[in-house]
């Protein structure tokens, strides 16, 4: 028994000449969530696809829940759980039916299956809408529904590919409490994501995912470290009050501020009473400040700072692997 | 073994549960045959020849339109194979420690329970417009056996087309695009002997001429030649060959 979850060293996947996963290592403890960040076409899908059995590799080996992935690939998936960003539920049953459906090919029986499927969607609040058909669901419900339906078997590990992709902010935040309350419980997990905001609060660890390469892997600060924190940005009205906006805001400031045009950059540590703080600093200097704002780094910061390059779009022949 | 049977009869009702939901399918298999045999029985029926051998009209119609209905009985499987593999649920069920052979074990069982409601409405209606059998007890039986054997070979055919096809729209219209008018240069509505010269050549050599008037021997007491093994024939290579297809690229269709 091993305290690994998820051990894979060097995977690969080739689709004729072009190679959608080169050696990727990953590990990720059990009982902790382990991000895998990257723009579409990086190769997580496939990633996952590989891990959870429904897709065999070009190359390198994995162990998940301890169990060889192409070996063992029969027991394997009888200790995971899989939830797809395209949500895959079936839209003409219930969403009861769905629970049941997956629970009698989990082979729980028909007794135990149907009692599970009233818990899940209790606990995902679902309970009303159980005896509806999928189709009348909205797309954080079906969430919810593809994310039980992962958890019909109660998987010590579950794969989440791309949860909330698509979903609106508050469905959004309502699947991170459901998922870290699953966390809490001490389910592993595996999380594919394009959003750094998304790894930085569910996971525990984070790998950047580029090309199918493991670019950058780390905890969420240590990656936000890399990349350059939050920054205060204040826009001047008058250019040669520049000095004195550098001046008294120096001490607020992290690193060196900078300055671009009418544009003053004060790299911060903290965010909260930030712009207050700068608005007070600037009055009393008598700095006309135009617009004030807080940026924070993005997921496309993460890459220029990481690869000198944008977070790129699928390119061609990319598109179907992360289908 | 054990569990291939049970998941796929767990599926096969799952299947049916999403038939019954939809419907623009029951119509298929409901009203469509009804239509069919009413279209064919009082709108052309008038201006067809009928052979001597037959009593008439609907003698000779209702094994043409009961091979072309269960011909088609399939086609829920090409278009939910192909909307399950759009919507990512194949992925779902084979990350399950379910047997993998029930998706399309499941699918082709489903089609077995639609075709039996497919049958026994062309028959009903069928009786009711002056169908007959003319046959001994055995020999109508061997029917039956025959178009089941037959529509559980198209199934295959339909889970290729499903499995072939980008999308379920598209699954849709290859189905109809290949099959609808082979099962009209046949047998099956007019004697091939109407036809053109070409027509008629395509016509007697077409496996649903063989279907038809295997089903006509069989029901109806024509002589049937070499038609009623010829039919079997074709039924196990049909089932055969694209059980074969179909399994061999529903494997490289989920593992891409």
């Amino acid at each position: 028994m091993t305290d690994l979850a998820i051990e894979a060293t060097g995977l690969r996947k080739t689709y004729g000449a072009v190679e959608a996963l080169c050696g990727v290592d990953l590990r990720v403890e059990r009982g902790t969530v382990l991000g895998v960040l990257g723009p579409n076409g990086a190769g997580k899908t496939t990633a996952v696809r590989i891990l959870t059995t429904l897709l065999p590799p070009s190359g390198g080996t994995a162990k998940v829940m301890g169990l060889d992935i192409e070996r063992d690939a029969a027991r394997l998936r009888a200790t995971i759980g899989l939830a797809g960003q395209y949500a895959a539920v079936d839209e003409n049953l219930t969403g009861f039916e769905n629970l049941e459906l997956v629970g009698r090919l989990y082979h729980l029986g028909r007794k135990r299956s149907r009692e599970r499927a009233e818990e899940l969607l209790d606990r995902f609040e679902l309970d009303e809408a159980g005896d509806r058909l999928v189709k009348t669901y909205s797309g954080g419900m079906r969430r919810r529904l593809d994310l039980a339906a992962a958890l019909v078997a109660d998987p010590p590990l579950i794969f989440l590919d791309e949860p909330t992709t698509g979903l609106d902010p508050r469905s959004r935040q309502n699947l991170w409490a459901t998922i870290e309350g699953m966390v809490a419980e001490g389910t592993s997990v595996l999380l594919t994501t394009q959003y750094l905001d998304e790894a930085d609060y569910l996971a525990d660890r984070i790998v950047v995912l580029d090309h199918g390469t493991v670019i950058a892997e780390g905890t969420a600060d240590e990656l936000k470290t890399r990349v350059g924190g939050a920054a205060l940005e204040v826009r001047l009205e008058k250019m040669e009050q520049r000095d004195a906006a550098l001046a008294t805001l120096a001490d607020m400031a992290s690193e060196p501020p900078s300055a671009d045009g009418y544009i003053v950059r004060v790299p911060i540590e903290r965010r909260d009473g930030a712009i207050a703080q700068a608005v007070r600093r600037l009055d009393e200097a008598g700095v006309q400040a135009d617009d004030l704002a807080i940026s924070r780094p993005t997921l496309d910061d993460v890459f220029i700072s990481l690869t000198g390059h944008a977070a790129a779009p699928a390119e061609d022949g990319e598109e179907q692997e992360e289908r | 073994m054990k569990t291939l049977a049970a998941d796929s009869v767990v599926l096969a009702r799952r299947n049916l549960l999403r038939i019954a939901r939809q419907p623009d399918l029951l119509t298929a298999y409901t009203v469509q045959p009804i239509m069919f045999v009413l279209l064919f029985v009082y709108v052309f029926g008038g201006a067809i020849r009928t052979p001597p051998a037959f009593d008439g009209y609907a003698d000779f119609l209702i094994p043409g339109i009961l091979v072309q209905t269960i011909a088609f009985g399939g086609f829920a499987t090409a278009l939910g194979l192909s909307e399950d593999l759009k919507k990512g649920l194949i992925d779902r069920f084979r990350s399950l420690p379910m047997s993998p052979a029930a998706v399309l074990a499941g699918r082709t069982i489903s089609d077995i329970f639609t075709n039996t409601i497919a049958l026994s409405i062309v028959l009903i209606t069928g009786l009711i417009v002056g169908f007959g059998f003319n046959a001994s007890l055995g020999s109508v039986l061997l029917g039956f056996l025959l178009i089941m054997l037959f529509g559980y070979a198209f199934s295959w055919v339909f889970a290729y087309i499903g499995l072939i096809a980008n999308s379920p729209e598209s699954a849709n219209a290859f189905g109809f695009m290949t099959i609808f008018p082979l099962t009209f240069v046949s047998s099956a509505f007019v004697p091939p002997d109407t036809m053109p010269a070409a027509l008629e050549a395509f016509a007697e050599a077409n496996p649903f001429s063989t279907m038809v008037d295997a089903m006509r021997s069989l029901w109806q007491g024509t002589p049937a030649n070499s038609d009623v093994w010829m039919a079997f024939l074709w039924t196990f290579a049909i089932t055969a060959v694209f059980a074969l297809l179909a399994t061999a690229r529903y494997r490289r269709a989920v593992t891409r």
